[in-house]
């Protein structure tokens, strides 16, 4: 009996606070698990120095976080989606069909992406080229498209080592992915000229697809998990080479041994200037309409890309973000809350 | 298995001649004997494989979590320059409150040089920026919450403790080496050199580390700083929730279905179901928690009251078949007699049947519970998983604030790039198997108190 009583008294208790539940006060935020790690020093920095509320941040991917982003809006709808690439046109159409149609898009930075080994391991020093030959399904051999059969990385390019071919490359569901298929794989394929040779015969659409797809018979491997498990693939098996974020190598040195691309290494430097190729934009998007309800969502957004924290001094670059060298045109994006076309 | 089966007595009619002594074994007792005794050896190895595995577990969660128990902490004194801390030097903490962590930091670094410089330590190759490196993160924000609860101090010198930088106490804890430190950017032999000075002076000092249980979660960039306090207490709010609601409702229910009910086909209908939501995929219940709590009843996201309601759909089931087979175990003979001597057929169930059911019931409930404790994916939906530092407020409107839960806190942590989040997670594990033993423990014990026997 007493049981029972308890039992009406916590449930009618909750009823009557779920009732007066007021609107939140703290800003949430969820998507791309590339974004998460800058996202969560910013908030934990922005709730020491403010009076604001610590963000809530959620990972779970740029697609989820968007799909989340562009469900409404309300207090139980998220005010910040991270992104690891741009919001695609289906996206901001679902968002406006949803009646999210206020979107203020920010590009706090860049971030690279590296190819890195075993530390112990042989080096690398790779071109787009040679990762496509590596890992393409199919790819072009004296003006012939063949099969891709090769086994070590020194019978794709003989300047490389003598080792077997295993690449753990990022899965579908992650905004890596698209990088490293436009920024290594179609970039390798038009450089072998394989390309070309695919266009010859099919159409251009298809040429694309030919390009891009890998190889399946185990030496390119999908990894959906995050970088920690393609470190402990690698580290369980010391010949495989992994597609990491240039923060998670520089967080892993003592382990990780990077390849450079093009001869260049990557580095915040060498991916600012430009030398190094494989970089993408890292973006938040903020919902217009929840400015000023949320309390601390615009200076969330203000203190997230001020100079002292996404500038190239800032904690963001010390953790391995390219700063943009557009700052200060984004800072202005923010102040004055220009939202997208 | 196959001993047993294939070894009727018309098999062997020859193997069991009528010797007739009962101290010579015949053939056919040998085998039954061999075939005990080879099932006894299967099944001590059964078990003595899941004692390999269990120890094996324990000892590696163990190996690699102890270290999160213990944190190094460096004191210094720190002089605090008022002119840097109070530009308007007025001492007015609102105006103050304008100074970022990042000018803590600074005043931090001298603060350090100068240290160093005193000791006059020989350290070769050590360079300028080796000695800031030294310290988290975390302490020009210890060092701004100081200063801005007693502004007075600004001007003065004053003793800290700070943490020190994750590598560094890696180092003490032993996963960090020299030949690891001279590929990894983010530190360098000289700065464990200069760590051990430091230590061999008394300054740095390696102690247990109650913050762990007490600190919300920290970014990549201050593991050390990184604890399970957040984590703790919406674990604990949820199980609040589950208890106040899944246990008065479950044992309801099981009441009315086993003493009351007509058996018919409609409760036939019912008894599957609830069996059948017992093996449904935990995930399921937080897509549904989502649907309903969330986006109908509007409740808020990353909050323990829905973690707690979702956690108590899938305990139910748990909970109402344990009471059910409780129930069922009291003898019908109490209920006959008790209804013989004229009490209804409520007083019957609450007066005899359920307090003998009890410890049957708390046992189901509790099992019940732990395992809505260790459960992260119906979590995941209702955004629970998530980065949290806030400290909810006190229930019940703390049931409404942010939180996290442990198991996702694990689930977090194995993520992080930076190497020493490894030695948290499995410390946050370590205190979830604290918490789930815990449980266990309460449990057996309200079953012998309880116990009655007839």
């Amino acid at each position: 009996m007493k049981f029972l009583g308890l039992g009406a008294t916590a449930l009618s208790v909750i009823a009557l606070t779920a009732t007066a539940a007021s609107a939140r006060d703290q800003v949430q935020v969820a998507g791309s698990s590339t974004v998460l790690p800058y996202s969560t020093i910013v908030a934990e920095l922005f709730g020491e120095n403010t009076d604001f509320a610590t963000p809530v941040i959620e990972s779970g991917g740029s697609s989820t976080g968007l799909r989340r982003f562009c469900e409404g809006v309300g207090p139980n709808t998220i005010d910040i989606a991270n992104s690891s690439r741009a919001m695609r046109e289906t996206e901001v159409a679902e968002c406006a069909a949803n009646g999210v149609t206020d979107i203020i898009e920010v590009r706090f930075g860049y971030d690279g992406i590296v190819f890195a080994s075993a530390a112990d391991g042989n080096e690398f020093a790779l071109t787009p080229a040679d990762v496509f030959n590596a890992l393409a399904a199919r790819r072009v051999v004296d003006g012939a498209v063949v099969d891709n059969t090769a086994t070590n990385w020194a019978e794709v390019n003989p300047d490389l080592p003598d080792q077997e071919i295993l690449v753990f490359v990022p899965g579908t569901r992650h905004g890596t992915r698209e990088v490293f298929e436009e920024k290594v794989i179609i970039q390798g394929c038009a450089d072998s000229g394989a390309k070309e040779v695919f266009e010859a015969e099919l159409s251009e659409e298809d040429a694309k697809e030919a390009c891009v797809r890998l190889r399946t018979d185990g030496r390119s491997i999908d990894i959906d998990g995050d970088y920690t498990e393609t470190l402990a693939r690698i580290g369980s098996s010391p010949n495989g080479i992994g597609v990491f974020g240039l923060s998670f190598y520089e967080n892993n040195t003592d382990t990780l041994r990077v390849a450079t691309i093009n001869g260049v290494v990557p580095s915040t430097e060498t991916i600012s200037s430009g030398e190094y190729p494989v970089s993408r934009p890292l973006f938040f998007y903020v919902k217009k309409a929840h400015i000023g309800v949320i309390p601390g969502l615009k200076e969330f957004a203000e203190f997230f890309v001020s100079d002292a924290i996404a500038g190239p001094n800032g904690p963001l670059a010390a953790y391995g973000l390219v700063s943009d060298p557009e700052l200060a045109s984004v800072q202005q994006t923010v102040a004055d809350e220009v939202t997208m076309q | 298995m196959t001993d047993l089966s294939s070894n009727p007595v018309k098999a062997v009619p020859s193997a069991r001649p009528n010797s007739g002594s009962l101290y010579q074994r015949d053939t056919r007792t040998r085998r039954r004997n061999a075939a005990e005794k080879r099932f006894r050896a299967y099944g001590l190895t059964a078990i003595l494989i899941a004692v390999l595995a269990l120890a094996f577990l324990v000892t590696t969660i163990i190996r690699d979590g102890s270290g999160a128990f213990r944190q190094t902490y460096l004191s210094i004194p720190v002089a605090l320059d008022a002119e840097i801390l109070d530009p308007q030097g007025n001492r007015d903490p609102a105006q103050m409150a304008s100074v970022l962590t990042l000018s803590y930091g600074q005043v931090l670094d001298r603060a350090l040089d100068r240290a160093v410089a005193d000791l006059n330590l020989q350290i070769p190759g050590l360079q300028d920026g080796d000695v800031d490196g030294l310290v988290s993160r975390d302490a020009s924000a210890q060092l701004r919450r100081m200063v801005l609860d007693n502004p007075e101090l600004v001007g003065q010198t004053v003793d800290v403790n700070v943490l020190v930088n994750g590598r560094i106490d890696g180092y003490f804890k032993g996963r960090v080496t020299m030949q690891s430190a001279e590929r990894d950017s983010n530190v360098s032999p000289q700065q464990l050199l200069l760590a051990e000075a430091l230590r061999d002076e008394g300054l740095l000092v390696t102690r247990f580390n109650r913050e762990f249980l007490t600190n919300a979660d920290a970014s990549d960039q201050r593991p050390e700083a990184a604890g399970v306090g957040v984590a703790m207490l919406g674990s604990l709010y949820m199980m609040l929730v589950v208890l106040f609601l899944a246990v008065p409702i479950g044992v309801a229910a099981s009441i009315y279905l086993e003493e009351f009910a007509p058996k018919n086909r409609i409760t036939d209908i019912i008894e599957v179901n609830i069996s059948n939501l017992a093996a449904v995929p935990s995930i399921v219940f937080g897509i549904l928690g989502l649907a309903v709590f969330i986006n109908f009843v509007g409740l808020p996201q990353s909050a323990p009251i829905v973690g707690g309601l979702v956690l108590t759909l899938m305990t139910l089931p748990t909970i109402i078949i344990a009471t059910r087979a409780a129930l069922k175990s009291v003898p019908p003979s109490i209920r006959d007699a008790a209804l013989g001597v004229g009490a209804s057929k409520m007083q019957t169930v609450f007066h005899h049947v359920l307090p003998l059911a009890m410890p049957g019931i708390l046992t189901g409930t509790i099992i019940g519970l732990a395992q809505a404790l260790g459960e992260t994916a119906p979590l995941l939906l209702i955004g629970m998983v998530a980065f949290v530092r806030e400290f909810p407020a006190a229930p019940p409107e703390g049931l409404f604030d942010p939180a996290s839960a442990l198991p996702v806190q694990v689930y977090n942590w194995t993520q992080r790039s930076d190497p020493a989040f490894v030695e948290r997670a499995s410390g946050a594990i370590i205190v979830l198997l604290v918490f789930l033993l815990c449980m266990n423990l309460l449990a057996i014990y309200l079953r012998r108190k309880f116990e009655r026997r007839w």
